[in-house]
């Protein structure tokens, strides 16, 4: 568990340096997700303790952002001015993406699946 | 012995340690998630607003402090750093689904990213939002833990981006299986892709309770346009 928890810290702590080293606007955290995927693709397998910190981890995801979702109380007059904007921006934009994503996905599986049947033929 | 002037002698010591606000955090979300659960995990009833809405409720009704509410859940929060390093484990145990797919996959994921931050930007501007609302909408559809680190790297407000993630996860759940019935669409592949695509781990949790396949596909979408969306800001920040 310990080794596991520290593999996770050390991936985090290494994508840090490495951002901060070559000063490009990117979050640690997210390189050290990098840096473990590429890690179990070469090694070729995962550990049981380090799928029981990760999933643990994962399953109460959730809890980890209230602490930062509190902190909207600070801008509860920024929000409150903007309340249209805001809300327009989340409803139409989340009905976009869904919409141009699922179609995105079919159309490119449709033509794949075309290719592979008129290379069999 | 107890009197009132105990009491607030206990809640004086008690409100200036971490201990306190920390266990109220904790509290707060076990709370959250039991309603969530009483009301079978049904998307409005969400355990992070919940939560949030309670201490929200007693830090103003105490005249308690951001900063000192903070001094004791940023324990909670310092987590994470590692829950997101975490997220790449996931995305390793579907590299085979993500390999058979893989075309499909990018090029839902390019499209359905760009939209995401592209129209939630431009909606907002539109409507005359300010430059802080502006810089914390782009990364709205990305899991909570990257979206707040992206945030901060282009000048927004990492608090607002947080709620404004679970607000554009609690719709997209609401939304996606009426939408996607609506429009015909019966891959549930694809429809699970565009759940984690445009409501993150939110809609991965609505897409497993649809179908395993669509969960899947959920869960690596989630996990992609998390990565994806730190590569147009970081392409997008050294642009400018």
């Amino acid at each position: 568990m310990i080794q596991a928890l520290t593999l996770l810290f050390a991936c985090q702590l290494t994508g840090e340096i490495l951002v901060r080293a070559a000063g490009i606007p990117f979050p640690g955290p997210v390189l050290g997700m990098g840096l473990i995927f590429a890690l179990l693709l070469v090694r070729g397998r995962s550990a049981p303790a380090l799928d029981t910190a990760a999933d643990t981890l994962l399953q109460n995801l959730s809890l980890l952002f209230v602490p930062a979702a509190v902190g909207v109380v600070q801008q509860a007059g920024l929000v409150a001015a903007n309340w249209v904007a805001i809300a327009s921006a989340l409803i139409v934009s989340t009905i976009l993406t869904l919409v141009v994503s699922v179609y995105t996905f079919r159309a490119v599986a449709r033509m794949v699946e075309r290719r592979a049947a008129g290379g069999q033929a | 012995m107890s009197g009132p002037g105990d009491f607030y002698r206990i809640w004086v010591y008690l409100s200036q340690t971490p201990l306190l606000w920390l266990s109220a955090t904790l509290f707060a979300y076990a709370v959250g998630d039991a309603v969530s659960l009483r009301l079978r995990r049904h998307p409005l009833a969400n355990p992070v607003m919940i939560a949030a809405g309670l201490l929200i409720l007693l830090l103003t009704s105490t005249g308690t402090s951001y900063q000192t509410y903070f001094e004791g859940a940023q324990f909670v929060h310092f987590l994470l750093g590692p829950a997101t390093v975490a997220l790449g484990l996931p995305l390793w145990r579907n590299r085979l689904a993500v390999r058979r797919n893989s075309l499909p996959m990018i090029a839902a994921l390019l499209a359905g990213s760009l939209t995401a931050i592209g129209s939630a930007v431009a909606i907002a501007w539109v409507l005359g939002a300010p430059p802080p609302i502006l810089a914390s909408l782009p990364a709205k559809s990305v899991t909570a833990p990257i979206a707040m680190a992206l945030t901060e790297t282009i000048g927004g407000i990492p608090a607002l981006a947080a709620v404004l993630v679970v607000l554009t996860g609690i719709f997209g759940a609401v939304i996606v299986t009426p939408l996607m019935n609506l429009l015909g669409i019966r891959d549930f592949a694809a429809r699970g892709f565009a759940a984690g695509i445009a409501s993150h781990g939110l809609g991965t949790a609505r897409a497993f309770q649809v179908s395993e396949e669509a969960g899947t596909f959920a869960g690596i979408a989630m996990g992609l346009n998390g990565a994806l969306t730190a590569l147009i800001f970081a392409l997008l920040a050294l642009a400018i």
